[in-house]
């Protein structure tokens, strides 16, 4: 299975994706409901809230608020899509995450929007880079991350028939189509992107089109890369993790996101107990400098390059 | 650990009670669910008696005369949201709910034991009755702003109540809250403060003052009633619906350790487990 990305290939911002999805399953499911924090534009809620003015609860600029009424909300029968930038929904009202949500299982899917180094030159303030990491240490919360506008729409859909509390983090940064129609999304499940035995690259969200370009040029230099995207950080795909351990001489695990306790940290934490391997974790390692979001994934090898150079070190 | 049911003929016996009930009745049932506390206490050895004590002829009210629920049925679609924000007075609510057959009064023996569903801090999903984990605090106010404006978005005609210590009010979420629900204009929704002025080191007002209490929750857009928080009948008015189409809260000025003489208004019965002797004293003076 090989999706070759055309070097021209069309990008795209999947909070459209996230938004339009929304809108076509709240006009057959009025249980939908959708609440932010003044951040109807930058959640992409406009469309939303013209269509469905009284289902758009703005509970103004208080996270806490936020994820607290999201979680009353889903008490009283609704499915509520909680909705604001990435590091502040996380950051400001973790604790809600853990009580209110997560703890007390409730059906709240909480929208982290602009995530990663997405607001770029806005500086590490309104980076969400610890987002995986604080998200995946509670238990009883998914953690979906979507590759592409595709993953995107499926993700959504699944939040809504699956009960329970999720951090959806939607991408920003644009991005290549790499998932087929009628992929599946499941807990636990990763997709194999592409097939190889050399080495393995587990990759999610912006960076699953990389690390396709990176098996691209990989093959290239004679070694044969497996790409595995892992649209659920949490419950991680252990067996397919595993498989690839065992299968390839090494594991490169790339995420737009700090390094430690996301997605690399998942996977080295499984390997290192059931089937060590080698390892590359690739991700963002502090706070930014200033810059754009493209310049600073550059800065920060997060392109096919430099997933290519670490899966060489381990091929 | 096992699931709790209902204790169906406890839920009968009580729905009996409550047709009838009065303030006389009011008074009884406090009194054996404060009884209930000081066992549940002594035989854990851990819990927040004084806040227990002090939030007890709230619960009451609400649990025996005001509130739409059925022990039978704790997750009936309309029926009225209870949420007890300020968490660690989970005792007082666990001798509340079993009062009213939410599940059989043995369980309280198992307060805080190992593997009991009856936790320092409610579970809603061990504990029927239960709406929302509480225990840090701040958190149910929101929770249940979202309950009453999802009643509002779906045409439901359930009422929405949340009981939070005073010096639970410190917490900034529990405003951001309230701007919500003034301004969603949730006329569904009443806001009750344990006002028992002690927090868990000091009074409210040397710890960080709150007053002017009343003029605060006006300002936020509240229709407030400030109450005498042991006193039945102004419990059972100050529960009535909104009358302005504004959000209620309710100040009940109460007495922290209220009924047994020696916790009155003592800062250090936050948490203090009492001796045996004390437990005895305790019982004696806490006679219907």
């Amino acid at each position: 299975m090989i999706f070759p990305l055309a070097s021209d290939a069309q990008t795209y911002d999947c909070r459209k994706a996230f938004a339009d999805t929304l809108i076509e399953l709240a006009r057959t499911d009025e249980r939908i409901v959708a609440v932010c924090n003044d951040s109807v534009g930058s959640s992409n809620l406009v469309g939303f809230r013209q269509e469905f003015p009284d289902r758009l609860i703005n509970v103004g600029i208080a996270e806490q608020d936020l994820v607290g009424v999201g979680a009353g909300l889903a008490n009283g029968g609704l499915i509520p899509f909680v909705s604001a930038a990435a590091p502040f929904l996380t950051g400001r009202a973790l604790e809600q995450i853990k009580a209110d949500v997560a703890y007390s299982d409730t059906h709240v899917i909480l929208c982290g929007q602009s995530p990663g180094v997405a607001y770029g030159e806005l500086g590490p303030t309104h980076h969400s880079i610890e987002d995986l990491s604080w998200t995946r240490a509670i238990d009883n919360l998914n953690v979906l991350v979507p590759a592409d506008p595709t993953q995107t729409r499926a993700a959504v859909r699944w939040a809504v028939e699956n009960p329970g509390p999720l951090y959806l983090r939607v991408p920003r940064f644009k991005v290549p189509e790499v998932t087929p129609e009628n992929a599946p999304l499941q807990p636990g499940q990763a997709v194999l992107v592409t097939d190889g035995d050399d080495v393995t690259i587990v990759a999610v969200g912006t960076m699953v089109s990389r690390a396709l370009e990176a098996a691209e040029k990989l093959r290239g230099d004679g070694i044969s890369a497996r790409v595995l995207n892992m649209p659920f950080v949490d419950p991680l795909d252990e067996a397919t993790v595993l498989q690839a351990a065992r299968e390839t001489r090494g594991i490169v695990t790339v995420e737009e996101a700090i390094t430690t306790g996301g997605l690399g940290a998942a996977v080295a934490g499984l390997v290192a107990q059931h089937q060590p391997v080698a390892m590359r974790i690739l991700g963002i390692t502090g706070f930014a400098h200033t810059g754009d979001a493209g310049y600073l994934l550059d800065h920060f090898g997060l392109t096919p390059d430099g997933i290519a150079s670490a899966a060489h070190e381990l091929a | 650990m096992h699931l709790l049911t209902a204790d169906t003929a406890m839920a009968a016996e009580w729905a009996d009670r409550r047709a009838q009930i009065d303030a006389d009745g009011l008074a009884q049932m406090a009194t054996e669910v404060r009884r209930s506390v000081v066992t549940m206490v002594d035989r854990a050895g851990l819990g927040h008696i004084g806040g227990d004590l002090s939030v007890t002829d709230i619960l009451v009210t609400l649990f025996g005369a005001v509130l739409d629920v059925d022990p039978t049925d704790p997750s009936r679609d309309d029926r009225d949201r209870f949420i007890l924000s300020k968490g660690h007075c989970a005792g007082a609510l666990y001798a509340t709910l079993a009062s009213c057959g939410f599940f059989s009064r043995d369980e309280l023996e198992t307060f805080m034991a190992p593997l009991s569903a009856l936790n320092g801090h409610p579970n809603r999903t061990k504990v029927p009755g239960v709406e929302t984990n509480t225990g840090p605090l701040g958190h149910g106010f929101p929770v249940g702003v979202g309950c009453a404006l999802a009643a509002r978005l779906r045409g439901l005609t359930y009422r929405t109540f949340v009981v939070m210590g005073d010096g639970e009010l410190q917490e900034g979420s529990n405003w951001e809250a309230a701007m919500t629900a003034a301004h969603y204009d949730l006329d569904n929704l009443t806001a009750i403060v344990d006002r028992n002025r002690l927090q868990q080191g000091a009074t409210t007002a040397d710890t960080k003052e709150l007053e002017p209490l009343p003029d605060k929750w006006a300002a936020f857009g509240f229709e407030v009633r400030v109450i005498d928080g042991h006193d039945y009948t102004q419990l059972l008015e100050a529960f009535q619906p909104s009358t302005t189409g504004r959000p209620v809260a309710v100040i009940a000025n109460t007495i922290k350790g209220k009924g047994v003489s020696f916790m009155e208004d003592r800062v250090e019965w936050h948490h203090n487990v009492p001796s045996p002797e004390q437990v005895q004293i305790a019982l004696q003076e806490l006679q219907s």
